[in-house]
């Protein structure tokens, strides 16, 4: 039997509220996270990452809020990313409830950061949350705040160099697929699984189904994680599930 | 209407034990959500009260038997066993009802389950064992009323119970065959995480409050 792969919404939060507007008819509240995380657990998520996207300290401790209402009422691993720089940041949210801590920006300014979670808290809940662009040499680069500055190092070997610390999971997000919906960056997606070895989730570009399908099979990810096509509700997680069912990849139904 | 009741009488009462290691807020919330009416604790008191016991954790097998002494939680565990107070280990604290393991150097478990602790028999896959399995039911138990054959639960681990009786109840595969739940009279344990694994979780969740009723 292999290894069932997993379907992962993520949700944007900004000051404890869902940021990009969702289309479901029957949600009472769409800008709240616990209610949408709700549904997509009642949908056969696998799990759920959330994604602070907060300026302001003042509004970090609604992610901590938010990590406590998602464990009453959401009953799969869920992880928190965005604002994470500390092992006392990191035991807030995983205190609260949360399984695990995604680091992006914080583990690049210092890496050690990561070997300190891991162990602390196992290298189990630490995922590196991994930006990337193709650059003209057709290499992929490490960038920060979305893609508008290059930090110079290599997308491969920085999440290479970043599971060797402590982390235990890498979610790989294509900076040039986000937000396009012409499916995942598949050959920067396989290229990281190979060079790893942990699980790696791929993110950026989802528009259809089968680009699931293609992330799994030619990307070699572990997981997809995917936000508008399901917030927007043009297909739910289940009908995801089934697509892949009938391309022979196992899935939790 | 009668607005000096309330709606729902009061859950059995569940003591969560607490001895420092593993996040226990998502097991207290489960519960919860399933209509138990939980603790989180290592009083006495509380513990001698309770209508059942979880033994939860995460972390290292030595070490949680160490805080488990010190907190004398091992001999409010033999004494709720004796009343036939219901025991449910969850992860970690399945493999502590177990007698002995080989992590870290080895430890004496509980002793409540026949059988030891090894690693995962993952066959060079990655460990830890990450993620939702299918869990094959080996006998029928009030433990699994209801949940289907192949039931999928989400499990963080790297070692194993091997039990040597009859206490075999569920078992997944991950590389190869491994056991993941386990049970004899009112001592039961699972590998898996029931607080993180979904509807199929807060079933298992469900039929262990309707034991401790």
């Amino acid at each position: 039997m292999s290894e069932l792969k997993r379907i992962i919404p993520c949700l944007d939060v900004d000051n404890g509220r869902v940021v990009k507007g969702t289309n479901f008819v029957d949600i009472r509240d769409a800008g709240d996270p616990v209610e949408l995380a709700e549904r997509y657990d009642a949908e056969g998520a696998d799990e759920l990452v959330f994604l602070d996207i907060t300026a302001s300290h003042e509004g970090r401790d609604t992610i901590v809020d938010l990590a406590r209402r998602t464990a009453e009422n959401v009953f799969i691993p869920f992880t928190i990313g965005g604002g994470i720089r500390s092992v006392e940041d990191a035991r807030a949210v995983l205190g609260a409830g949360a399984d695990k801590v995604a680091v992006n920006s914080a583990a690049l300014k210092r890496p050690e950061l990561l070997g300190e979670l891991a162990e602390v808290f196992g290298s189990q809940c630490v995922v590196i949350a991994i930006d990337a662009k193709r650059e003209d040499d057709g290499s992929y680069g490490v960038y920060l705040n979305g893609g508008r500055v290059a930090t110079g190092r290599d997308a491969i070997q920085w999440a290479t160099e970043a599971t060797r610390l402590g982390a235990g999971e890498v979610l790989l997000t294509s900076m040039d697929r986000d937000g396009t919906n012409i499916g995942y960056e598949l050959e920067l997606t396989r290229a990281v699984a190979r060079a790893t070895d942990v699980p790696v989730i791929a993110s950026g570009g989802a528009g259809d189904l089968g680009h699931l399908v293609d992330a799994i099979r030619e990307g070699e990810a572990d997981a997809v994680l995917c936000a508008s096509i399901f917030h927007y509700g043009h297909y739910t997680v289940g009908q995801a599930k089934e697509h892949m069912a009938m391309h022979e990849i196992p899935v939790r139904v | 209407m009668t607005p000096d009741f309330p709606d729902v009488a009061p859950g059995p009462r569940i003591a969560v034990l607490d001895y420092g290691m593993g996040n226990l807020r998502s097991v207290e919330k489960a519960l919860e959500r399933v209509g138990a009416s939980p603790a989180v604790t290592s009083d006495e008191e509380q513990i001698a009260a309770a209508d059942g016991l979880i033994l939860p954790g995460v972390g290292a097998f030595p070490k949680a038997m160490k805080r488990i002494r010190e907190l004398e939680l091992d001999r409010m565990l033999n004494d709720a066993v004796a009343r036939q107070v219901p025991v449910l280990g969850i992860c970690l604290g399945l493999q502590l009802l177990f007698e002995s393991s080989i992590e870290q150097g080895g430890a004496q478990g509980l002793g409540l389950l026949e059988g030891d602790v090894v690693e995962v028999p993952a066959g060079g896959r990655k460990v830890p064992h990450i993620g939702w399995a299918e869990v094959t039911w080996e006998k029928p138990d009030q433990l699994t009323n209801g949940l289907r054959p192949g039931e999928p639960f989400y499990f963080v681990h790297s070692f194993v119970v091997r039990p040597s009786g009859d206490e075999l109840i569920g078992s997944a595969t991950y590389g190869s065959s491994f056991a993941c739940a386990a049970g004899r009279d009112k001592v039961w344990g699972v590998q898996f995480h029931p607080e993180k694994s979904s509807s199929a979780g807060l079933r298992m969740l469900t039929n262990f409050k309707e034991i401790c009723s």
